[in-house]
């Protein structure tokens, strides 16, 4: 008998752990999205028959830049997390892994590209 | 990588259980998910059109105000609204309310009333003022 650790630490970081992290994560980013998702679809209605030029005004706003990009944020980690609980209820065998690592790679590249493009348009690149 | 060594019966026993609203909820709830998860590449066009400049920015424009664009933009809001609905059901759950079985059933039959509702009126709402 060498193994002088507790049955506890033995286990502790096996399984399905993280979960309690990934539902409040879910919780939480739900909460930050009924509220920025509701004022950029107001956003969106008053921007809706406007010009190009009008669209960059509003955007040069900073505090349409920032309710964005804090929106694209909360959005994309809310997603990525609903899309890995689709994924491991539905896929079991060897489509798993890689649907879990592209699902990851896609919301990133939402966020990154949307938020590129709000900063250039916040500084008026 | 937890491979299903066995054919075990896997929860919950979707066969044996009658057909309810909430149930149906629930797939609609991951369905109008996905939807959203997908569609975020039209809010990537969007922003990124605006981004670029006048002729990027006209094209999606033209997409998004073409007949086809303006369905996808109509089902797409709904997906959004049922979505949120169904979060804040969520929500309430979470915190021990409302989850009774004939509160639930009509909370669940409330979300779609809801959701249809708010979509209709805003589009009402958008094709009288806009």
């Amino acid at each position: 008998m060498s193994d002088f650790r507790t049955p506890l630490r033995r286990v502790r970081g096996l399984g399905a752990a993280g979960g309690t992290e990934h539902f409040w994560q879910q919780r939480l980013t739900a909460i930050s999205n009924l509220v920025l998702i509701t004022v950029f679809l107001i956003l969106l209605l008053t921007l809706m028959d406007e010009s190009y030029e009008g669209v960059r005004a509003a955007f040069a706003n900073p505090f349409v830049g920032i309710i964005m990009a804090l929106m694209v944020i909360s959005a994309t980690i809310h997603m990525k997390l609903g899309m890995q609980v689709i994924i491991e209820d539905y896929i079991h065998g060897g489509a798993k892994l890689p649907l879990l690592i592209l699902n990851t790679f896609f919301a990133i590249a939402v966020a990154a590209a949307s938020l590129f493009a709000i900063v250039k348009m916040s500084f008026g690149v | 990588m937890s491979d299903v060594k066995s054919a075990r019966p896997l929860s919950p026993h979707l066969s044996i259980y009658k057909f309810r609203p909430t149930m149906a909820m629930s797939i609609v709830h991951r369905i109008t998910g996905g939807a959203l998860y997908v569609g975020t590449i039209l809010l990537v066009w969007w922003l990124v059109a605006a981004s670029s400049g006048p002729d990027a920015f006209s094209s999606a424009s033209w997409f998004f105000g073409s007949f086809l664009g303006q369905l996808i933009l109509f089902g797409y809001s709904w997906a959004l609204i049922h979505h949120m609905l169904g979060g804040i059901r969520h929500f309430a759950w979470d915190m021990g309310y409302a989850d009774s079985r004939e509160t639930s059933t009509k909370l669940a039959q409330a979300t779609l009333i809801g959701s249809i509702t708010l979509t209709v009126l805003l589009w009402l709402g958008i094709w009288i003022f806009g």
